[in-house]
């Protein structure tokens, strides 16, 4: 047995393979709607902002913005072995959707972590099936 | 509007005529989950005068099925609810319980909650996890504090909300749990204890987070005209609301208010003909510190980030103008893990004068309003002790 930081992925729907698959080559891959133009997350078979099934896959530039956080300093799933504490994060892409990942590379404490600072991804490989995406402050440009 | 007028039609039609917890609440390794619907059941149905054989109704939220609450009772309803939409389902049900006594699809509906969310006695844990399972569990999620402090710290960043502000609901939530003899945790209660207790995720210390206990609860409802042959004053139900607007955060449009406990209030007020200025005593689901402020903003009664203004200066806290969660909460009292039967069960013996050294004079009205998830379902309920 492997020994991972954390658990994998649960099953995997069908719908959502272009995401996965997209990870594994360092790209984050939405699901966008041909009709409304909108992107959404996480993979669906239908648009939640208009309900078309007209979907496409569009490559995201991996820039967006810590929505929201926490710094979590007792673990509630013994199968995630990161060391405490560290920050659970909501990103909002560039692109809209929001998903939820953790902020690394920063020292986990409130006076240094705000809402809206800019981040963008990295990706952490946890082996040769699943890539997962993380983010991490934006470069100064 | 015509959906108003015909919801008006269910005001005041039911009561709730029976109340009750578990017979023991807290820590409870030796009692199973199923024991604990029973004795709710049981010593609801004898608060109300009626016998067990009388429900023919029965509505539960959980990991037990009405199915397999009625087999354990022993009766066979010609009415079940199993609406699983987390805590609030309960509250919820108030509304599906009046629409069928209404319509005489039951005649005694008894609404139950039993969870050994402690001890985890005689559960299953049967649940999916698979969107979760991909997209949050991976990073650390997977527990109500890992996802309810995400949506307060974004209403600290937009309204500018402090710990100490929320600390205030604690603080306030304790000083009733003081003069509640069942409460779990009845010392007093300072800001400055909230904030240097144990930090568990930021911005929570252990203070901000609801108990995790085992207990149950049940309330009895039948139609108003048989509710006056019950053993207590019946407490009419005026007005009831639900909605449900996603299961992860991340699909939460109004972050950090709660699009769905603006509708389920609104339908609510509208059914019972009330608004926010009416109510004498307010009962809101309290799993955070910071959810009864983001409650009362997204219901209407504050501006987005002047919830917290309700605990402050005494106005929540006993013999202040706006009591709130008068049985020390989910903070203080008991939270089993699906709160929402308990709310109801303390606005029920509030309107009844029975709560000793912790009534509110002059109880008319009140509000029971409890979210499922995270602020994700809504359940609203508008209690009277008057038609």
């Amino acid at each position: 047995m492997e020994q991972l930081e954390r658990p994998l992925p649960a099953p995997l729907a069908p719908e959502a393979k272009p995401y996965w698959e997209g990870l594994k080559q360092d790209k984050l891959m939405l699901p966008k709607c041909k009709d409304c133009g909108k992107a959404h997350f996480y993979p669906r078979i239908l648009c939640p902002h208009c309900h078309s099934r007209n979907l496409t896959w569009v490559e995201a530039s991996g820039r967006g913005k810590l929505y929201a956080f926490e710094i979590l300093h007792r673990s509630f799933n013994p199968a995630v072995k990161t060391p405490l504490p560290y920050v659970l994060a909501m990103i909002e892409l560039e692109e809209g959707p929001r998903l939820l990942s953790n902020l690394i590379n920063i020292k986990p404490d409130p006076a240094l972590i705000h809402c809206d600072m800019p981040v963008q991804v990295v990706y952490s490989k946890l082996n040769d099936n699943f890539t997962l995406p993380f983010f991490q402050p934006a470069e100064a440009k | 509007m015509a959906q108003h007028d015909k919801m008006r039609e269910l005001s005041n039609t039911a009561c709730i005529v029976g109340a009750a917890e578990s017979d023991e609440m807290g820590i409870l390794p030796h009692k199973s989950q199923m024991a604990l619907h029973l004795e709710s059941i049981s010593n609801a149905c004898a608060d109300a005068g009626l016998k067990v054989s009388d429900v023919d109704g029965i509505f539960t939220a959980g990991a037990h099925s009405p199915a397999l609450i009625a087999e354990a009772l022993g009766v066979t309803p010609r009415y079940v609810d199993g609406t699983s939409v987390g805590g609030c389902s309960f509250i919820i049900m108030v509304e599906h319980a009046i629409a069928a006594l209404h319509h005489h699809l039951c005649d005694v509906a008894v609404i139950t909650h039993g969870e050994s969310g402690r001890s985890q006695v005689g559960v299953t844990r049967v649940r999916d996890t698979s969107i979760a399972g991909c997209y949050e569990i991976p990073y650390g999620f997977g527990a109500p504090p890992t996802w309810f402090g995400l949506i307060t710290t974004r209403h600290m960043h937009e309204y500018g909300t402090t710990l100490e502000q929320w600390a205030q609901v604690a603080v306030s939530t304790r000083a009733w749990a003081a003069l509640n003899p069942k409460a779990m945790y009845r010392d007093p209660l300072t800001v400055a204890d909230v904030l240097k207790a144990k930090m568990i995720a930021y911005p929570f210390t252990v203070l901000n987070i609801c108990l995790v206990t085992d207990a149950g609860g049940a309330i009895v409802l039948t139609r108003a005209d048989r509710a006056r042959d019950c053993a207590k004053k019946p407490v009419y139900v005026r007005g009831t609301g639900e909605a449900t607007e996603h299961v992860s955060v991340t699909q939460m449009k109004g972050l950090p208010l709660s699009e769905a406990t603006r509708m389920s209030s609104a339908r609510a007020f509208a059914m019972a003909g009330v608004s926010h200025g009416d109510f004498d005593h307010i009962m809101l689901y309290d799993a955070f510190t910071s959810g009864p402020p983001i409650m009362l903003e997204s219901m209407g009664f504050a501006k987005p980030g002047e919830g917290v203004a309700f605990f402050e200066n005494g106005k929540s806290t006993p013999g202040g103008s706006l009591p709130i969660n008068t049985n020390g909460g989910g903070l203080s009292y008991t939270h089993t893990g699906m709160y929402g039967m308990f709310p109801l069960i303390e606005a029920t013996r509030q309107l009844r004068g029975e709560c000793g050294a912790r009534q509110v004079p002059n109880v008319k009205l009140s509000l029971v309003n409890g979210m499922g998830g995270m602020l994700s379902a809504a359940g609203t309920a508008v209690l009277s002790n008057e038609k």
